[in-house]
C-alpha cells in the first residue's frame, strides 16, 4: 500500500471542530472574575514552569488568593498510541514520559510484560537494568540539585547541576548508544552487554557525583538565603499528600517512610543490596531539596554496591522472535526518580497491549498545587513548583 | 574649569568636551564591566568559558551585541502608554549621567566640583526609581508592573543604609566634597603613620559593608533582584522592551554599577590619590587608571556576590533593609561620632 | 508486604486505622467463611500461574495469597454483596463491586484497609477497537487484536468499566477496584470527599472515556481544550493522525553498509526504522 494510491477517508462520524484550537489561549478555567483582584498567567512559557505548564492565579497585591492550574499543551496521547503500537514501539514511546531519567520509564513496563510472559530475565540483565536505573535517578535529581537554586535565584548552581549530569549522561551514552532516550530494555533482558572499562569509569564517575552532593549542601542546602527562602515553604502534611496521590520524595520528606524499592513488590535486583531510604518530617520545600539530596548520595552508593556484586551470564532469555503476550492484566509500579509510576497493561494475547494504564508521578504531584498554592507570595509559588519537581511529559503523557 | 589638561579653552568648547567625554565613559564602563565579570567572571565560576568568537576571547562581544539591538524592530506594545514607554529609559540613563559629574578622576579631572558632592551623588542616583516606575506601568503587562512596584519598593528602602554608611565617612572626612574626601584620606595618617594614607575602609568598614549591600539593592542585583527576578518574572520592568530601548536599560544598569563602584573606591578606597605621590602632572594622567584599578575591585566583590546567591523575597529584603541595615547604620553613624569628637 | 501473625481474635479496639486493620485481618483470618474458599487453593503465596485464557472469564483463575485473601474478607465484611468478583492480579487483588457501591469501596478502603494513597482512577472500554484496515485506506502497522469482545479477569457487565488503584503507604498493600458503569450514559460517583486527589483521575476519566462523576466540584476537561468534542480514549474515537495521514510502512532509504542496495520507496519519505 503506497500513500499515492488510495485517497484518504473522512470519518462523516467524526467532525472535529478545528476553530477548536484557536481558542486555547482562552482556556475556561474555574476561577471567577473579580474586580480589585488581579489573574496572572504564568506560564505556558515560563522559566520557572519546567515546561508548558499554566498556572493561573488570582493575585491579592503578591499573595495567591487562588491557583488553577492548566495542564496538556504537552499532551501527545500516549494511551491511545498504545493501542495501536507493539511492545517494542511502545518502548521506544515511554521513554518520553519522563525526559530526564528516561530508562527509568521503561522499567515497569518491561516488567509488567515480562512477568505477563512469564519470562524472567538472567540477573546479569536484572543487574544492569538496576545500575542504569539509578544513573538516570542520579542525573535527574543531580539537575535537579543545580536548577531548584537557578529557580531562587543563584545562577551558579545550576550550571554545575548540568556538568556533573554531563558525566553520567556519557555513562548512559556509552553503554545504551542514547544519552537522553536509551531504549535499552527488551522483553527479556537488554539489548547488548556493556563496554569494556565501563564499570571502572561508573566508579570514578560516583566519587564525583558524591563529591558534587557536598558541594551542593555547602553552597544550597546550607546557605542562609536559600534556607530563608525555602524553609516552612509549601508544607505537604503526609496524610494530605498520600491521598492527592503525592509519591516519591516529595511524600518522604513529609515524613512517610515509603519506598517501593525496599516495600514494594520486589523489581529489578534491589532486594539484594543494602540502602537506606531517607525522609524528614517537614514536609516544606527545604525537606524535599534536602531529601533529593541524600538520595543522589544514597544512589551513587547502591551503584557502587551493583558494581561490586555484578554477576556474569547472558542479558536476554529465551524469547520468541514475535513477541505475543498471553492474555492477561497486570499492574506494576516501581520507585521512579519523579515518584510513583505504574503501568495498567491488559494484553488479549496479540503483539501489542489491549489497552495501558500509565500512572506518573508528577501527574498527582501537581494535582495538590491548587490546595498548595492558596496564601503564598508569589515568589513562593516559583520555589514550590521547583521542590515540587515535576516534569511536564510524565504529567501530560 | 577652563583649562583642559593645560590647554586654554572657553567654557563652549569646555562644556562640549565634558559632554563628550561622561556620554562616551558610561557606555565604555558598561561594556568593560559587562564583559570582564558578566561574561567572563560569571562564566568561569560556572566552568565554563564564555563567549569566544568575537575577538580574541570574545573582547568585543558586548560591541557585536550593541549593534545587534540598535539594528532590531523598535516594537511598542499596542497596549503601552507610547511616550512614556519611550522616555523611561532615557530617564534611567539620563539619572546615571546625573552622577558622574561630581566622580573625580585626577587632582582637576572632575566635570564639576560641587561642594556638595556626596549629597548630589546620592540625590540623583534614586532619580531612576522614576525611570523604572514609568517602564513598568507603561508596558501593559502584568509581569512588569510586579516588578516595578517591586522594584519602587525596594529602592526607596535601601536608599536610606546607601545614605548613613556614607554620613560616617562624611564625618571622619569633615566635608562632602569628593575631591576633599579623596584628600583628606591621601593625606591622612594611621596612628601617625602615613605610608598608605588613610583610606576609610579601615575605620569605616562597617559602612563600607553598608554601601556594598545597599548599593547591590540599588543596582537591583542578586541577592536584591527581586524586581528582575529572572526566573519569575523574567526580566520584570523590563520585560517589553527590546532592540536599543533595552539597550539603554542594560547601558543604564552597568553605566550604573560602574559608578557606584567609582564611588565607593572614592569614598572608602582613596579615589584617584596614591599616597605619597603629589605630582599633580603625573596624577593627572596617572588618576584615572588608579581609579580604574580600585573600582575594578569593588566591582568584583558586587559581582562576586551577584553570582553566587539566590535572591531574597521582597518582604525579606525589607526586613533586611528597615530592620537591620538601618540600625547598624545608625550605630556606625553614633560610633564615628564619638570617636570623631573623642579623638 | 507485610505478614502479621495468626493470633486469636481480639476485640477492637478505638485504636487507629492501622491498628484496627491488623487486628481486623488477624480475626478474620480465624473465622474465615467466604475466605475459606480463596484460602483453600493458596499453597505457599508464591506467584500464581498466569494461564487466563479467553474461555475464564468470570472467577479467579489464580489463587489469593495471604494478604489478598486478609484484605477481601475485609472488604467482604464492609460490603458484603456488593463484590461480584475479585481476582488475583500478579499479587495485587482486584475487586469489581456493583456500582452503587463505588463511593462506600472508597470509604472502607480508607478507613479500614488503611489505604491513605490514591494511586490512579481510570476506565477501560472493552469493546475492539474498530479495524481500520486496507478496504477503509487507513493503518494496517497496528498489531492484530481479537475482534471477540473478552472481559479480562473479573468480567464486566457492559463496554465500560472504571477502575481504581488504592494503597497503603503505612502497609504497603494495594488493593484495584474495578466497577461496571452504564453504556450509554456513564455514570459513577465522585470518589473526592474520600481521596482529595480523584479530582484530576476524575476529570481525566470524564474526558477520555465520557463517565460522569456525581458529586465532583468541577468536572471540566484536563488535558483537551474546551470545545473538544468526543472522548478520546473510547474505541470507537479513532486515531486521527493514520486517518489523516496514512502510515508509509517501513521505509528503508539508506542501505546497510557493505548490504546489497535494496529497492527504495518512490516517496521521499524519510525512513522510519521500526
Amino acid at each position: 500500500m503506497s500513500a499515492t494510491d488510495t485517497p484518504v477517508p473522512r470519518l462523516p462520524e467524526l467532525e472535529v471542530d478545528r476553530r477548536a484550537w484557536r481558542h486555547l489561549a482562552d482556556a475556561a478555567v474555574g476561577v471567577e472574575l473579580d474586580t480589585g483582584d488581579m489573574i496572572l498567567n504564568l506560564g505556558p512559557q515560563h522559566p520557572a514552569t519546567h515546561g508548558t505548564l499554566r498556572l493561573v492565579v488570582r493575585l491579592d497585591g503578591e499573595r495567591v488568593l487562588a491557583a488553577d492550574p492548566v495542564i496538556g499543551y504537552m499532551h501527545r496521547g500516549y494511551e491511545k498510541l498504545t493501542e495501536v503500537r507493539s511492545y517494542p514501539q511502545i518502548t521506544t514511546l515511554i521513554n518520553r514520559i519522563d525526559w530526564l531519567s528516561s530508562f527509568a520509564n521503561e522499567v515497569p513496563f518491561i516488567h509488567g510484560a515480562e512477568k505477563l510472559m512469564s519470562i524472567e530475565a538472567p540477573p546479569r540483565a536484572q543487574y544492569i537494568r538496576t545500575i542504569l536505573t539509578e544513573l538516570s535517578r542520579i542525573a535527574t535529581f543531580v539537575l535537579f540539585l543545580g536548577e531548584m537554586g537557578l529557580q531562587v535565584g543563584a545562577l551558579t548552581p545550576a550550571f554545575w547541576g548540568f556538568r556533573d549530569r554531563e558525566h553520567v549522561l556519557n555513562l548512559i551514552e556509552a553503554a545504551t548508544g542514547g544519552r537522553f532516550h536509551p531504549n535499552f530494555n527488551r522483553i527479556g533482558g537488554i539489548l547488548d552487554d556493556l563496554p569494556w572499562g565501563w564499570i571502572n569509569e561508573t566508579r570514578n564517575v560516583m566519587k564525583i557525583v558524591i563529591d558534587s552532593c557536598d558541594v551542593f549542601e555547602d553552597i544550597l542546602a546550607g546557605n542562609e538565603i536559600f534556607e530563608a527562602r525555602t524553609r516552612s515553604i509549601g508544607i505537604i502534611p503526609g496524610a494530605l499528600g498520600a491521598a492527592y496521590g503525592v509519591s516519591g520524595s516529595n511524600l518522604r520528606a513529609s515524613g512517610v517512610d515509603w519506598d517501593l524499592r525496599r516495600d514494594g513488590k520486589p523489581y529489578l535486583a534491589y532486594p539484594e543490596i543494602d540502602f537506606k531510604v531517607w525522609t524528614h518530617p517537614d514536609g516544606d520545600s527545604w525537606s524535599r531539596y534536602w531529601v533529593r539530596l541524600q538520595e543522589t548520595r544514597e544512589s551513587a552508593l547502591m551503584v557502587l554496591q551493583l558494581l561490586d556484586q555484578l554477576p556474569s551470564g547472558p542479558i536476554m532469555a529465551k524469547v520468541p522472535r514475535i513477541i505475543k503476550v498471553p492474555e492477561g492484566e497486570i499492574w506494576v509500579e516501581t520507585e521512579n526518580p519523579l515518584g510513583q509510576m505504574g503501568y495498567y497493561i491488559v494484553s488479549k494475547g496479540a503483539t501489542g497491549p489491549f489497552r495501558v494504564k500509565i500512572r506518573s508521578a508528577s501527574f498527582s504531584n501537581v494535582s495538590i498545587l491548587p490546595w498548595l498554592l492558596r496564601g503564598v507570595y508569589v515568589p513562593d509559588v516559583i520555589t514550590i513548583l521547583a521542590s515540587l519537581y515535576f516534569i511536564l511529559g510524565d504529567i501530560d503523557r | 574649569m577652563s583649562h583642559v589638561l593645560a590647554v586654554d579653552a572657553g567654557w563652549g568648547v569646555t562644556l562640549g568636551i565634558k559632554t563628550v567625554v561622561v556620554l562616551g565613559l558610561i557606555p565604555a564602563g558598561a561594556l568593560i564591566l559587562g564583559y570582564t565579570f558578566l561574561l567572563k567572571m560569571m562564566s568561569h565560576m560556572q566552568s565554563r568559558l564564555g563567549p569566544m568568537e568575537a575577538g580574541p576571547h570574545g573582547v568585543l562581544q558586548l560591541v557585536a551585541d550593541g549593534v545587534k539591538f540598535l539594528q532590531k524592530e523598535d516594537i511598542m506594545p499596542a497596549e503601552s502608554d507610547r511616550h512614556v514607554f519611550a522616555i523611561a529609559p532615557a530617564v534611567i540613563v539620563m539619572s546615571t549621567f546625573l552622577i558622574f559629574i561630581v566622580i573625580p578622576a585626577g587632582p582637576k579631572l572632575v566635570v564639576k566640583n560641587l561642594d556638595v558632592g556626596v549629597f548630589y551623588a546620592l540625590a540623583v542616583s534614586s532619580l531612576s526609581v522614576i525611570g523604572v516606575l514609568m517602564a513598568g506601568w507603561s508596558s501593559a503587562n502584568k509581569f512588569a508592573l510586579l516588578g516595578a512596584l517591586r522594584a519602587a519598593a525596594q529602592l526607596i528602602a535601601y536608599e536610606l543604609p546607601l545614605l548613613l554608611a556614607v554620613v560616617g565617612v562624611v564625618a571622619q572626612a569633615g566635608t562632602m566634597n569628593l575631591q576633599g574626601i579623596v584628600g583628606a584620606q591621601a593625606n591622612g595618617s594611621i596612628f601617625g603613620w602615613s605610608g598608605i594614607g588613610n583610606p576609610f575602609i579601615l575605620t569605616q568598614f562597617v559602612g563600607f559593608g553598608l554601601f556594598l549591600v545597599a548599593s547591590q539593592a540599588e543596582l537591583t542585583q542578586t541577592p536584591f533582584d527581586m524586581p528582575v527576578a529572572e526566573s519569575e518574572l523574567v526580566a520584570g520592568y523590563m520585560v517589553e522592551y527590546t532592540g536599543f530601548r533595552f539597550l539603554f536599560f542594560f547601558i543604564g544598569e552597568f553605566g550604573t554599577a560602574f559608578a557606584f563602584a567609582a564611588l565607593a573606591a572614592t569614598l572608602f578606597l582613596g579615589g584617584w590619590a596614591i599616597p605619597g605621590v603629589t605630582n599633580t602632572g603625573l596624577m593627572e594622567v596617572l588618576g584615572p587608571l588608579v581609579l580604574f584599578a580600585k573600582l575594578m575591585i569593588v566591582a568584583f566583590l558586587m559581582f562576586w556576590v551577584r553570582f553566587t546567591y539566590p535572591r531574597l523575597r521582597e518582604d525579606q529584603l525589607q526586613a533586611l533593609a528597615w530592620k537591620v541595615l538601618i540600625p547598624i547604620g545608625l550605630a556606625n553613624i553614633l560610633v564615628t561620632g564619638i570617636f570623631k569628637v573623642a579623638f | 508486604m507485610a505478614d502479621e501473625d495468626i493470633t486469636p481474635s481480639q476485640e477492637q479496639s478505638g485504636a487507629g486505622d492501622e491498628e484496627r486493620a491488623e487486628r481486623a485481618i488477624a480475626e478474620t483470618d480465624e473465622a474465615a467463611a467466604a475466605a475459606q474458599a480463596q484460602a483453600d487453593a493458596d499453597s505457599t503465596g508464591a506467584q500464581p500461574t498466569t494461564e487466563v485464557t479467553a474461555d475464564e472469564v468470570e472467577g479467579d483463575a489464580a489463587p489469593l495469597d495471604e494478604t489478598e485473601s486478609a484484605l477481601l474478607a475485609l472488604l467482604k465484611a464492609q460490603l458484603g454483596d456488593a463484590i461480584i468478583d475479585q481476582a488475583d492480579m500478579f499479587g495485587t487483588l482486584l475487586v469489581r463491586v456493583r456500582a452503587d457501591a463505588w463511593l462506600r469501596a472508597a470509604e472502607v478502603a480508607k478507613r479500614d484497609l488503611a489505604c491513605d494513597f490514591l494511586s490512579y482512577i481510570s476506565g477501560i472500554d472493552w469493546q475492539p477497537a474498530p479495524r481500520e484496515g486496507d478496504d477503509v485506506g487507513g493503518d494496517s502497522s497496528a498489531p492484530v487484536q481479537p475482534t471477540e469482545m473478552t472481559y479480562g479477569l473479573t468480567g464486566s457487565a457492559g463496554r465500560f468499566q472504571l477502575l481504581a488503584h488504592v494503597q497503603s503507604s503505612a502497609k504497603h498493600w494495594g488493593v484495584t477496584f474495578k466497577t461496571d458503569v452504564d453504556d450509554a450514559s456513564p455514570r459513577a460517583d465522585s470518589w473526592v470527599s474520600v481521596y482529595p486527589g480523584a479530582d484530576w483521575h476524575e476529570r481525566e476519566c470524564w474526558e477520555m472515556f465520557g463517565v460522569v462523576f456525581d458529586g465532583h466540584p468541577n468536572l471540566r476537561h484536563l488535558y483537551l481544550p474546551s470545545e473538544f468534542e468526543g472522548h478520546p480514549l473510547r474505541k470507537d474515537f479513532p486515531l486521527l493522525a493514520r486517518s489523516v495521514k496514512p502510515w508509509p510502512g517501513l521505509v528503508d532509504v539508506e542501505p546497510m553498509p557493505g548490504e546489497e542496495k535494496k529497492e527504495v520507496a518512490a516517496t521521499a519519505e524519510g525512513g522510519e526504522g521500526e
